[in-house]
């Protein structure tokens, strides 16, 4: 069976490049790089050049890189680091409702513990404005957390706005950009970024590794305590060979990105244009423009995600849904629910996310195979009358 | 996730769609939960149901359960079709993940609302009478 994944947002493949290079260090050069011996700083020396790649990525400074296990981590140590830190301060925060929920979570979590948290409510498209920052800041406010692009629906913050409103008022900004990192120019410099999530298993890198850009002069305490690692700001063995693919990865999709995006935009386009055609009834969710160039996301009205994805899966192409029923809650995904889409239409949605491997051929046999899926299950729905 | 007894069900829908002159309807469930069935069954003189038919808003568990649903009653009398147990449709799919048992539940009550319709309106026949 002809096999296509377009779930490129939940994970991706593992390059093998990436994989040549982080094989060394499972077997040949295991040393710890906290060790003085030549073994270890064989180990330290790669965790030194990967650190480099990640930073340049970003046009960060080395000393600004701290590896850890990815996204969600990353996420939880600028959060509660801050609130934690800063929080003679203040102690308000201002997010989105369409944050991943290791943001929200993580959000939740402090307002038990006395923090306030405003909640920025999001456009049809998903999207907030500099402005609902800005109208949103107080004397107290220590941190603003909004992501690059929405995991979701793929729709892109804007995130150079809201840095410059952040740096002038003195306010912190975090962005959990796992989504965008590989896919989108980043500059932490130019877009005043002072803190930024990164996530490698989204980039073509290994999973179980990625890190925390921390802008010099702010104090972030570890989140995981127990040695002096990445100068005692995340303790634990490093992960060598997870360190060493991340920096490898991140260097070869940051290497020709904007032809790596402009290839998937070409067939997200492709997508975006035909399924309305050959579906009626149908929404696409997120930004028409500001868009990850990887990202399709419709809701197909009258019938819902997760036997979608299931007709789909049993023939071959692997997507994925903001479905009640693929979320292990009752209900649909939040970040629908606050873009204003009805239950009913959220149940309905199907997220397809591309990588630079996706070919015509596989969007050509997508737009040959939802349509007869759409209209099995409409068939089956008590709610569509054709 | 699922088991090749759902995933049959799923792809292969028994008795799917709406049946001809049916003499009880039952919808259960509501579009906000992800989940709506609608059960149709034509019950004959002798309180046995000739035919079944549903139309299902859900998920690969719900479609399935509906379609072993409607197999399990089809040919019975209404008092056995009551005594359809969502247990019953769980065995017969060969079991279904914990956070779907919910879609069985919806299941059974589909079919109690079909039978309950199917009551009522003899009653309002007999009524007119």
């Amino acid at each position: 069976m002809k096999r296509v994944y377009l779930d490129n947002a939940a994970t991706t493949r593992l390059i093998p490049e990436v994989l040549n290079e982080m094989l060394p260090y499972m077997t040949d050069i295991y040393g710890n790089p906290s060790s003085p011996h030549y073994f270890g700083q064989q180990s330290a020396m790669a965790v030194d050049r990967a650190r480099q790649q990640v930073a340049s990525a970003i046009n960060a400074d080395p000393s600004e890189i701290i590896f850890m296990s990815g996204g969600s981590e990353a996420d939880n140590t600028a959060i509660r680091g801050i609130a934690e830190r800063y929080s003679k301060k203040g102690k308000h925060i201002i997010t989105t409702a369409v944050e991943h929920h290791a943001v929200l979570h993580t959000c939740q979590l402090l307002e038990k513990q006395g923090y306030e948290v405003t909640y920025l409510p999001v456009d049809e498209y998903g999207m907030v404005t500099a402005e609902q920052v800005r109208d949103a800041m107080r004397d107290d406010t220590i941190l603003v957390t909004i992501m690059f692009a929405n995991n979701e629906v793929g729709t892109i913050m804007p995130i150079a706005e809201i840095g410059k409103l952040c740096r002038e008022r003195k306010v912190f900004f975090h962005t959990d950009a796992v989504q965008a990192v590989g896919h989108l120019p980043i500059d932490v410099q130019a877009m005043n970024i002072d803190m930024l999530s990164m996530s490698a298993h989204k980039f073509h890198g290994p999973k179980g590794i990625g890190a925390l850009y921390v802008r010099k002069g702010i104090i972030v305490p570890a989140l995981i305590v127990g040695g002096a690692q990445e100068r005692n700001r995340r303790a634990g063995t490093e992960n060598v060979p997870g360190i060493v693919g991340m920096g490898k990865a991140i260097e070869l999709a940051c290497s020709d990105l904007e032809a790596k995006a402009n290839k998937m935009m070409v067939l997200r386009d492709k997508l975006i244009r035909e399924i309305p055609l050959r579906i009626p009834e149908v929404k696409l969710n997120g930004h028409p423009t500001s868009r990850l160039p990887n990202n399709v996301n419709y809701s197909i009205k009258y019938i819902e995600g997760e036997s979608i994805l299931l007709m789909l899966d049993l023939n071959g192409i692997a997507a994925s849904s903001g479905s009640a029923c693929t979320s292990g809650s009752l209900d649909p995904s939040h970040v629908l629910l606050a873009m204003g889409l009805t239950h009913e239409v959220a149940h309905g949605s199907v997220r397809m996310t591309l990588c630079d491997d996706t070919t015509e051929e596989d969007i050509d046999y997508v737009l040959e195979v939802l349509p007869k899926v759409a209209a099995k299950l409409r068939d089956m729905s008590p709610l569509y009358h054709a | 996730m699922y088991t090749e007894k759902v995933l049959d069900h799923f792809q292969n829908p028994r008795n799917q769609g709406e049946i001809e002159n049916y003499n009880g309807m039952g919808m259960v469930g509501n579009a906000k939960c992800g989940d709506i069935m609608q059960m149709f069954i034509r019950v004959n003189d002798e309180g046995i149901i000739e035919d079944v038919g549903f139309k299902t808003f859900g998920c690969g568990a719900a479609i399935a359960t509906s379609s072993m649903a409607t197999e399990m009653i089809k040919g019975k009398s209404i008092d056995d079709a009551l005594k359809l147990s969502n247990e019953a449709v769980v065995e017969a799919l060969e079991g279904l993940p914990p956070v779907k048992i919910h879609c069985s539940v919806l299941a059974e009550e589909a079919v109690k609302a079909a039978v309950d319709d199917y009551h009522k309106r003899m009653e309002e026949k007999s009524d007119n009478k």
